[in-house]
């Protein structure tokens, strides 16, 4: 059974595939009201989530399906010792696909071992979140109308930061990407991600802990969280947050039809002052992110043979 | 030094020097009931010191084990005091209950009867993975 764990089980030819569907969605929503009549997604959110399951769910209903839910692992038989493949396996007596959030890595790979339905990886702890970079991948494609010959500089936390570590894994598939990784030294991408994604595919990067250093070479900027929490003392974090707060004057030497994109949510590290700037894209990311997942619900549907 | 050479079992030779208690404990041959030999920093012209494991009996022995621990090891089976066979190691695609995922964030650390897979993602570096969360394998020595 296809199930969608990690961005890369979606080859370059699938992703344009899904990203047709999802702009053939955006022309034709009548299209699609009643396609999935009848059909039920789970959403298994064992951690909370608000965007996510959401954006799951409108998806589904925006295509005629119904939606069956476990809203939090207190919520569940999870709480009472039932492990991820059991309640994999009893999901998939009720509902033709599932999307799981689980607080473990890996946990959606056994669901998805266990399902006789297609199992969505809707977030495992910090490891993966496929459809998260669905949604930056169809934003690039929407924005820039190319997967190729960008640079796009990555800013903030790029240690922990998953959707960063998703987002260069599928964007180093396409020809002529250069990365600019701007974070301060503690939160620096993970020498093994540099060279296992960058160079190995001898994919060209930089590194700079300065955000308006190569503003003005910038196609695409994909803010992230500094986070508090991450840093060993109190002193570096208010000594580095502010250097990663994107102000309409650092958006100065920056391209007319640069992308600023972000995963959400933001915390103060987008001035609310540039979300009226035609190049700020977070919002449309997040409607991006809904009609990523009904074209993968409806590919995964397909391929299951249920639709 | 003198072991005595065996009759019917196993020689696993040109371990790397060093490597022998490792493939002793993950082979599990504290197990057995049969005589064992670890030998270790025996002089090689090939290599230098090497180790040597001798099982006097014909024991399952997982290949993908050495293969893990340490590929370029040889394993000699032995009939009637002769070499019946000797097997050149290849380094496993996937490793199941060797060795355990010590990310405490993994789902293995919950759901006990989960088999421990690591895969093989780098060769060159002989880099194995956890297949749940991607953490690489630990190697003691």
């Amino acid at each position: 059974m296809r199930s969608v764990i990690d961005i890369v089980d979606l080859s370059v030819e699938e992703l344009r595939e899904l990203m047709q569907t999802a702009c053939d969605i955006i022309e034709h929503p009548e299209r699609y009201r009643e396609v999935c009549r009848h059909k039920k997604l789970a959403t298994l959110f064992f951690e909370p989530s608000t965007r996510t399951r959401l954006s799951f769910e409108a998806a589904m209903y925006e295509l005629g399906g119904n939606v069956i839910s476990v809203s939090s692992a207190g919520a569940s038989s999870a709480a009472k010792g039932e492990s991820v493949a059991d309640t994999a396996k009893t999901v998939s007596c009720y509902a033709d696909i599932i999307a799981m959030r689980h607080p473990k890595e890996g946990a959606a790979l056994v669901a998805s071992r266990a399902a006789t339905i297609p199992v969505i990886n809707a977030g495992d702890g910090g490891h993966n979140h496929p459809t998260q970079t669905l949604a930056d991948l169809l934003t690039i494609y929407r924005e820039k109308g190319r997967m190729d010959h960008l640079t796009i500089g990555l800013c903030g936390d790029l240690k922990f930061g998953r959707t960063v570590h998703s987002l260069i894994n599928a964007m180093s598939r396409y020809e002529d990407i250069r990365f600019v990784l701007i974070s301060p030294e503690e939160l620096k991408l993970p020498s093994y991600v540099k060279k296992d994604l960058l160079g190995r595919r001898r994919i060209p990067y930089w590194q700079t802990t300065a955000l308006e250093e190569f503003m003005p070479e910038l196609d695409i900027l994909y803010m992230t969280r500094v986070q508090r929490e991450r840093f060993f003392n109190e002193e570096d974090y208010l000594r580095l947050k502010d250097s990663y707060i994107l102000t309409p004057q650092k958006l100065k030497t920056a391209k007319e039809d640069l992308a600023i994109m972000h995963p959400l949510p933001r915390v103060n590290e987008i001035s609310i002052a540039i979300d009226d700037d035609p190049r700020a894209c977070y919002f449309k990311q997040v409607a991006n992110g809904k009609y990523m997942r009904m074209a993968l619900i409806l590919k995964l549907l397909k391929e299951a043979g249920t639709l | 030094m003198k072991i005595d050479a065996i009759q019917n079992g196993i020689v696993i030779d040109h371990i790397t020097a060093g490597r022998g208690m490792r493939l002793y404990e993950l082979l599990h041959l504290d197990d057995l009931d049969c005589s064992v030999a670890i030998i270790k920093n025996v002089s090689s012209k090939k290599m230098g010191r090497k180790d040597i494991i001798k099982i006097d009996s014909s024991a399952h022995i997982n290949m993908d084990v050495i293969g893990f621990v340490d590929p370029q090891a040889t394993v000699n089976i032995i009939r009637d005091g002769e070499l019946r066979r000797k097997r050149c190691i290849e380094m496993p695609q996937e490793l199941t209950d060797v060795i355990r995922c010590m990310n405490p964030r993994c789902i293995t650390t919950t759901e006990q009867e989960l088999p421990h897979v690591f895969r093989l993602t780098d060769p060159e570096n002989k880099i194995y993975r956890c297949i749940y969360c991607e953490t690489k394998a630990e190697r003691k020595y």
